[in-house]
């Protein structure tokens, strides 16, 4: 049970978007912006970033639920999230990702704990200033939303179905209509 | 800030609501947790930019700001924040440290749910500014006249105008 009294039926951050909308309104923004609006970084890229940053951080709720938006982007292929979040280095994805990647866990350690040769190496691979600062921002944010999710004990389904079919919804949708759709629920 | 202008509203408006908007905890007190994470975060600008908010807002009361840092247990405040200090060291460390006794300790010193909440928030939005901050290793001023200028600034005017000031003058 979570740590506040919480709607029934919505779990993880659902619920506490529901709870307080002043705040879930650029919580969702803030999702929005470097998860779903279109840049020069693929949607799944960054939902795989989001996805082994809550994995380091062992938040159930959002590594499945990104989990499932990064293989809805990546037409259904589940096994290469799970190769991504076991060991990125050995997955079949381009070295960029991987470079980014290895920033996204850096920064989990913490903000200091990324090195000027971490960011040479994104850079000779090709990544941009903007893609970047969105990898810092991505993996700081998922650093929030797991412990926002955790720390309030907010409930985590099992099974796997219910996760895909709420992210079907978000991978068409994106993040910014969430706290309307959940104040209807 | 000012080199992503799309994610600077959300960040600013964030803290705005979380820091400043309206609750049942004073502007000093969620200060107080906002610079006692970023210190566990070795944050070293966002501890010494939110304390300075938080001692303007204290009666420039920069002993308590640094007490309050150094071992809330022992500093000179309420049970209640102390109580929702010590949930907001447990986030700092992961969510899953929060236990079950954390919030009974905090809801007995009469901390309400919303109270709560805002302080697990805070908490956890300040682990994002932190690394966000220290990761893209940012220039970091160390005049602290120019900290708490900019403190009483950002205590008066708030987060969303204050930056979108900022962000303007650099452009």
């Amino acid at each position: 049970m979570a740590h506040i009294a919480l709607k029934e039926g919505l779990p993880g951050i659902r619920g506490l978007l529901a709870y307080r909308p002043e705040t879930a309104r650029p919580l969702s923004d803030l999702a929005q912006v470097p998860l779903h609006d279109l840049n020069s970084l693929e949607r799944s890229d960054r939902e795989l970033i989001a996805t082994f940053v809550s994995s380091l951080n062992d938040c159930h709720y959002s590594q499945t639920s990104h989990g499932a938006i990064a293989a809805c982007h990546l037409g259904g292929d589940e096994e290469l999230v799970e190769r991504v979040k076991r060991d990125f280095n050995a997955a079949p994805i381009p070295e960029k990702l991987k470079a980014l990647l290895a920033i996204a866990g850096r920064v989990q350690r913490g903000g200091r704990n990324v090195r000027p040769e971490d960011i040479e190496r994104a850079r000779a691979h090709g990544a941009t200033d903007l893609e970047i600062h969105d990898t810092v921002l991505i993996a700081a944010a998922f650093c929030m939303y797991n412990r926002y999710v955790d720390g309030l004990a907010t409930t985590a389904p099992q099974d796997a179905e219910s996760y895909r079919e709420r992210a079907a919804g978000v991978a068409a949708s994106g993040y910014r209509g969430l706290p309307a759709l959940l104040s209807q629920q | 800030m000012a080199f992503r202008p799309e994610t600077a509203k959300p960040l600013n408006e964030l803290a705005e609501i979380l820091l400043r908007g309206p609750s049942t905890l004073t502007r000093g007190e969620r200060e107080l947790i906002a610079t006692f994470v970023s210190s566990r975060n070795d944050c070293y600008f966002c501890q010494t930019a939110h304390g300075a908010v938080a001692a303007y807002h204290l009666d420039n009361n920069e002993a308590l700001v640094l007490e309050v840092k150094r071992n809330p247990a022992g500093a000179p405040i309420s049970e209640k924040l102390k109580a929702l200090l010590a949930i907001a060291g447990k986030v700092q460390r992961g969510g899953k440290a929060v236990a079950g006794e954390d919030i009974q300790r905090a809801r007995e010193q009469g901390a309400t749910d919303l109270e709560i909440h805002d302080t697990v928030l805070i908490a956890a939005a300040f682990c994002m500014y932190n690394r966000y901050v220290d990761g893209l290793a940012t220039w970091t001023p160390t005049d602290p006249d120019l900290y708490r200028e900019n403190g009483a600034r950002l205590a008066i005017d708030g987060y969303v105008n204050s930056t979108v000031g900022l962000a303007a003058a650099q452009r």
